[in-house]
């Protein structure tokens, strides 16, 4: 009985429009035969209403009314398949520059990035866009489908000529791993059948690539953070903090700091669900008694050496989401950074990251879907680690304050691949 | 790169203890962040496992929040008695919203006896949230249920007038759930978004959670029509054409009685429900749902109408 709990792989699918990321995506399910039967049934017939086939793969995600009429990806959409190996989530992400919000939306959580590339059209600027977006949000291992290649003939200097510029760009970008395949997902070629059209190729799949690879928990730092969401009261007069743990695991006895306070005590006991526990794994919903009496609350974060710093002024990188550019003297914002929520203004705007030349180039705005570096002051104090250290101390979101629309996604700290010119 | 790897420190999560955490984790922002919260609890396997994870996400308190069932009226009574009884047994304050009270009222036309009251359902919904305040609504639905579902965020905007706009979600970044709203608009909050229909019947089988007995095999006279087995009872009548058999069934989802296919299992227990949905090749909704068929996008359509 396939009941075993089996290791989880988040992907999010990245990749100029038309690229073919929504096929791929419906090639790998349709192929491994992951799809319901139904579902199948219902994409035959709304591409025979379109009259574009017997089968659209790209409807297998591009489940909206507007998609299927402009044939584009404008959200995304989650998927869910296991194999033999492994459980995927797979977050299908548009390709349009003007849904790159729903883009960094999927890519967030991601462990992989599924490229899709045009073996014929070659690294777009848009493509190149979204590696730098995913680099940015610490997505590091890449499996690059070159696709389209039934269009070159399947020549192999074709494909190695895209290669050899993805894979440049990805190393600059730090990227610790980046597998290619040769694919045609229209045909199904080595995504998951291998294809005899390519004899030159002895890589994976695009199926085993994903299945072997190790991408996986990102959730790491040298220390521990708890931040405070919820305090519990506990019979008889206790209190018990409740967050997820992040960065490294918690356990009973460990000399812990509250931040921003700065008070030293340690962990008494830790609860999951009503039940103790010694220790709680990073990514468990648990909650935790202190040695000391403290007035701890939403907001403050408990966390183990070597402790996250606290500051209300902030170096950070920032995507712009606003309809309305990213000013100096813009409208109200709100910055939410775990689970505190602050005011918060935009002292300067250092420069804007050009996503062709990896420069940083001074900037007195950002437009929507732009990248820059920017330093914030905030109300309240902030306990944070770099993005780089830590995914979830290091991340943030900026909140229009009068409608409260999620603006823009932050991360602490500068990309290390950014150049200055002066 | 180092500073990618999994800390060596840390032991890795069950996937069901992952899937669980993160709903516990959304439960309590959502809670922290809103004012005036509703969990939306049909007495469907979904929102019975909603029900559970908010009663531990904030044990040994109760729940912070009233529970809402919108009534079409359309039952299966084993489904009512078990609403009744998980409420009670939470201590958690039930409201019930209902169909028949929208259409008495002028607000919806009636559709007719035996005809589904499915898509009504959402003016009485919205009209509950307005008349209570509520700015956060829990829901148990899942992306693995629809593709429109698929496309949803876990905090999900409605504008004034109860509408999903599909075109303009919020971006969703991280784990940074952000759902403050203004007056009269309100966000529906999905702690189960990951969550497969498999993954739903392995919890219930690890946390042994009670459950309506129409979801485990039983005898029951049934209709086949449109492609599914409806059961002959108050809501439906057999047509002309139709012969009424006895089979032995079971209901994958719960919806209104009048359009809520069965599907024919012999599934007795848990376990047995868990190893037949893993092989499982019809979907869920696929399988149960008439209200699904009258268009390729008809939960997209519902949605935009507000519905849950």
């Amino acid at each position: 009985m396939p009941v075993a709990t089996k290791d989880v792989l988040r992907l999010a699918t990245v990749g100029s429009v038309d690229d073919g990321k929504s096929t791929l995506i419906g090639r790998l399910l349709v192929d491994t035969r992951l799809l319901a039967d139904d579902h199948l049934d219902a994409v035959a017939a709304a591409s025979e209403r379109r009259g574009i086939g017997d089968l659209d793969l790209s409807f297998v995600t591009d489940g909206l009314r507007a998609e299927r009429e402009q044939g584009i990806t404008i959200d995304v959409a989650y998927r869910y398949a296991t194999t033999p190996t492994r459980k995927l989530v797979i977050a299908d992400c548009p390709g349009h520059v003007q849904y790159t919000r729903n883009m960094a939306t999927g890519s967030s959580t991601a462990d992989l990035a599924l490229v899709a590339i045009d073996v014929a059209s070659g690294l777009k600027e848009q493509t190149r866009r979204h590696l730098v977006i995913a680099a940015l949000l610490g997505v590091r291992a890449l499996v690059v489908a070159v696709n389209k290649m039934d269009t070159v003939e399947w020549s192999r200097d074709a494909y190695e000529r895209v290669v050899g510029e993805v894979v440049a760009l990805s190393t600059t970008l730090g990227a610790t791993s980046v597998v290619a395949v040769p694919v045609s997902a229209l045909y199904g070629d080595n995504v998951v059948e291998r294809s005899a059209r390519a004899p030159w190729y002895e890589g994976p799949t695009v199926l085993e690539a994903l299945e072997s690879s190790d991408a996986g928990a990102w959730e790491r730092s040298r220390g521990s953070r708890l931040p405070i969401q919820w305090v519990l009261r506990q019979p008889g007069g206790g209190r018990t903090y409740a967050g997820l743990v992040s960065g490294e695991a918690l356990r009973v006895g460990d000399a812990v700091t509250l931040l921003p306070a700065g008070i030293e005590t340690t962990i008494r006991s830790i609860r999951y669900g009503g039940r103790a526990l010694g220790e709680a794994a990073v990514g468990l919903a648990a909650d935790v008694e202190l040695a000391h009496e403290t007035d701890a609350g939403r907001g403050d974060l408990i966390a183990t050496a070597p402790l996250p710093r606290v500051t209300r002024e902030l170096e950070a990188t920032v995507c712009w989401f606003g309809d309305d550019p990213l000013e100096l003297t813009g409208g109200r914002l709100r910055l939410k950074h775990t689970s505190r929520t602050t005011p918060v203004r935009v002292r300067a705007i250092e420069g804007r990251l050009d996503v062709g030349s990896l420069e940083v180039t001074d900037a007195s705005a950002l437009s929507t879907n732009e990248i820059g570096l920017v330093r914030l002051a905030c109300a309240e104090p902030l306990v944070v680690d770099d993005y780089r250290e830590d995914r979830v101390t290091g991340s943030f979101v900026l909140v229009d304050a009068t409608t409260h629309a999620t603006v823009a996604a932050g991360m602490v700290g500068r990309p290390p691949f950014a150049t200055t010119r002066r | 790169m180092t500073a990618l790897a999994p800390s060596p420190t840390s032991s890795g999560l069950d996937h069901l203890d992952a899937l669980e955490s993160h709903a516990l984790y959304i439960l309590r922002e959502v809670v922290a962040e809103c004012e005036r919260p509703v969990l939306l609890f049909s007495g469907g396997k979904d929102s019975a496992v909603l029900l559970h994870l908010a009663a531990k996400a904030f044990a040994p308190q109760g729940l912070p929040f009233p529970v809402l069932h919108v009534d079409t009226g359309h039952n299966f009574p084993e489904v009512l008695d078990f609403r009744d009884r998980a409420a009670a047994r939470l201590g958690a304050r039930l409201l019930v919203a209902r169909v028949q009270d929208s259409i008495d009222a002028g607000r919806v036309a009636d559709p007719g006896a035996l005809a589904s009251r499915n898509r009504l359902q959402s003016v009485t919904l919205l009209d509950a949230i307005a008349e209570h305040g509520f700015d956060a609504a829990f829901g148990g639905a899942r992306r693995d249920e629809d593709k429109a579902r698929a496309k949803e965020r876990v905090l999900s905007f409605r504008d004034e007038f109860g509408q999903w706009d599909p075109r303009r979600q919020r971006p969703e970044l991280w784990r940074l759930y952000q759902g403050r709203v203004n007056p009269g608009e309100h966000v529906r909050a999905f702690p189960l978004s990951d969550w497969t229909e498999l993954d739903v019947w392995q919890y219930v089988a690890r946390e042994r959670l009670d459950l309506p007995s129409i979801y485990f095999a039983h005898e029951r006279p049934v209709v086949a029509r449109d492609g599914m087995w409806l059961a002959v009872g108050e809501f439906v009548e057999p047509r002309d054409d139709e012969v009424v058999e006895v089979r032995t069934v079971r209901f994958r989802t719960v919806g209104d009685a009048t359009g809520t296919g069965a599907v024919l299992s012999s599934a007795r227990t848990i376990e047995e429900v868990v190893a037949e949905v893993a092989t499982a090749t019809i979907s869920e909704r696929g399988a149960t749902r008439g209200d699904d068929r009258f268009s390729e996008t008809s939960m997209e359509d519902r949605k935009r109408e507000g519905y849950f």
